[in-house]
């Protein structure tokens, strides 16, 4: 998987968490935080949701790495790579 | 008992909260059952059919409305994390709505779901207070009341250091305590926050089918996710050992068991279920546990017109909160019930839209009433009780709403009547003492004395119906989803 089909898996899920929110336009390299109101429950949404459908486990620790959607990108797509995605 | 069926959560009571948490649950691939001793979902905003009519049991209006694009509240958080459309609820606003009190409701504050109507009318009322007020007003939108570690403190206290006069004090409490306090006189700050911002910052709306559109809702999501639930038949034991809920007695006898328990019936109830030398409950072992039950309750009357109330020249206020003493007196009702302050509702004055009206006219009054001297009247009694305060409620309310054009008007315009009393919310909700909204005590955390059962709903704090929802989803979130277990 590239880190732009990443990015794509990540915004399909912000799509569906929070249909409220415009992601036509968001910048790649700022925090999500700062171009859409999101907080700790939607953040634990991407999370769960990235479990859900791809098997992905993010720790609570690295919840972090899901800042911004490059700093998503950097952080999934190697566990991506490692499932055979 | 090795054959015993296992989920991953069993949670107790479909109501708001046990179904909002079930949807998390349920939606994230837990094997999840909901086990309900009544027929009908919703718990304490459930509805009831009579004489082929259909009822709302507890819901006025819907608090915490706010319109599409305002974010960051508590119903946009639900509708997110239940991945419900807005739309689905079909929500339609208050027109107005307000706090009436004095004898004839001398001195009035109208509020809408535009929060500047009831600044300009605190300014115009009590235009000494407007500074201290618009200062409270600034602490409230800034407190951070979901916090689940805060530290408790007393409402008078803080609106006492930004109000001095103790007429606009009471006016404020009055709504905010009959609309979610468990606490006689006082309140903890948190609590306030919560209900002031549902009620003034935010507002009322109500679906033109009432609390059953909400409810087929969740009940649609929940089914779609794979959820379980089992009706008319509740939970009437909790066997723990070694700090952990074990397994669950079903009415019916048989036993389940689960790795984790959310039990939405209330602390004090939920706390009898694992005590098995209370289920025959005195009032002496029912005060020992370790929560208490809640010492207020509430009688409501229904009356149904054959004419918009607004016909009875009763204009189109949606909910009037009123008292006619010198102090409004929020505690444990000395007679049956007690008649000096309580709230009307007319779910009528909705905005529905062109052509969308209720079928009749409705006339619905909320009164503190006592427990002890409703539960135990035998039946004659009871209906002599019932249509003695009535009459009263009926009475009393009027001095806050225009008169009517002749005096047996609204007995002409009457078609149905019915009323529940605090036996009935016992009957049919479980909750001790008729206490709607719970425990004094509130258990921010939703943690109990057992490690794998959990509190939601009502006793966890988080009020009104968009509050249970929010509940049962923190305390899913919280324990079991982002604990990822």
């Amino acid at each position: 998987m590239t880190k732009d089909e990443t990015k794509q898996v990540v915004l399909e899920i912000i799509a569906d968490i929070a249909p409220d929110e415009d992601i036509s336009n968001l910048k790649s390299d700022v925090r999500l935080r700062d171009q859409m109101q999101l907080d700790s429950m939607d953040f634990l949404d991407i999370v769960m949701e990235l479990r859900k459908r791809h098997n992905i486990e993010v720790p609570e620790a690295d919840y972090i790495q899901l800042a911004s959607l490059d700093s998503c990108a950097d952080y999934l797509t190697p566990k991506f790579t490692a499932l055979g995605k | 008992m090795n054959t015993a069926t296992h989920y991953d959560v069993v949670i107790i009571g479909a109501g708001m909260a046990g179904l909002a948490a079930g949807i998390r649950l349920a939606h994230f691939g837990k094997k999840v059952c909901i086990f309900e001793r009544h027929n009908a979902t919703g718990g304490l905003n459930s509805f009831y059919s009579l004489g082929g009519r259909k009822y709302d049991v507890g819901l006025h209006a819907m608090t915490n409305f706010v319109r599409a694009g305002v974010k960051g509240t508590p119903l946009t958080k639900l509708l997110r994390q239940l991945r419900i459309e807005r739309d689905e609820f079909a929500l339609c606003e208050q027109k107005r709505s307000r706090v009436a009190f004095g004898p004839r409701g001398d001195v009035s504050l109208t509020f809408t779901n535009d929060f500047t109507v009831f600044e300009s009318e605190v300014a115009r009322q009590f235009p000494a207070q407007i500074d201290g007020f618009r200062r409270l007003v600034s602490l409230i939108r800034s407190y951070d009341d979901v916090s689940l570690g805060a530290i408790p403190e007393s409402a008078r206290a803080v609106i006492r250091r930004h109000l001095s006069d103790p007429l606009l004090e009471d006016m404020l409490f009055c709504p905010v305590m009959y609309y979610g306090s468990a606490t006689e006189h006082d309140m903890e700050f948190g609590q306030f926050v919560i209900m002031f911002k549902a009620l003034f910052l935010e507002g009322f709306a109500r679906p033109l089918d009432g609390v059953r559109v909400i409810l087929r809702v969740l009940l649609d999501k929940y089914r779609q996710s794979g959820g379980e639930r089992r009706m008319k038949c509740g939970v009437q034991k909790i066997i723990t050992r070694d700090g952990q809920a074990r397994a669950l007695v079903l009415d019916d006898g048989t036993e389940v068991t689960a790795t984790h328990v959310i039990s939405t019936i209330g602390a004090p109830e939920t706390e009898r279920l694992m005590s098995p030398q209370l289920l025959a409950p005195s009032a002496a072992l029912t005060a020992s546990l370790p929560h208490p039950a809640g010492a207020l309750s509430y009688t409501e009357t229904i009356t149904v017109l054959d004419r918009e109330p607004a016909a009875l020249g009763w204009g189109d206020d949606t909910i009037i909160f009123f008292n006619d003493s010198e102090k409004f007196t929020y505690e444990r009702s000395a007679s049956a019930v007690d008649v000096r302050s309580g709230v009307i509702c007319i779910p009528n004055n909705f905005d529905y839209g062109a052509d969308r009206h209720l079928p009749e006219g409705l006339f619905r009054c909320t009164c503190l009433a006592n427990y002890e001297q409703w539960v135990n009247l035998p039946e004659a009694e009871y209906r002599a009780a019932k249509a003695r305060w009535y009459a009263d409620i009926q009475r009393s309310a009027q001095r806050f709403l225009p008169t009517l054009p002749t005096p047996d008007a609204l007995t002409h315009a009457t078609v149905a009547t019915d009323m529940f009393t605090p036996r009935t919310i016992t009957k049919f909700t479980g909750r001790m003492g008729g206490a709607i909204y719970g425990s004094p005590q509130k258990i921010r955390d939703g943690r109990t004395s057992m490690d794998n059962l959990y509190l939601a709903g009502t006793d966890q704090g988080f009020l009104g119906i968009i509050g249970a929802m929010l509940s049962g989803i923190s305390m899913a979130n919280f324990h079991i989803l982002q604990a990822g277990k």
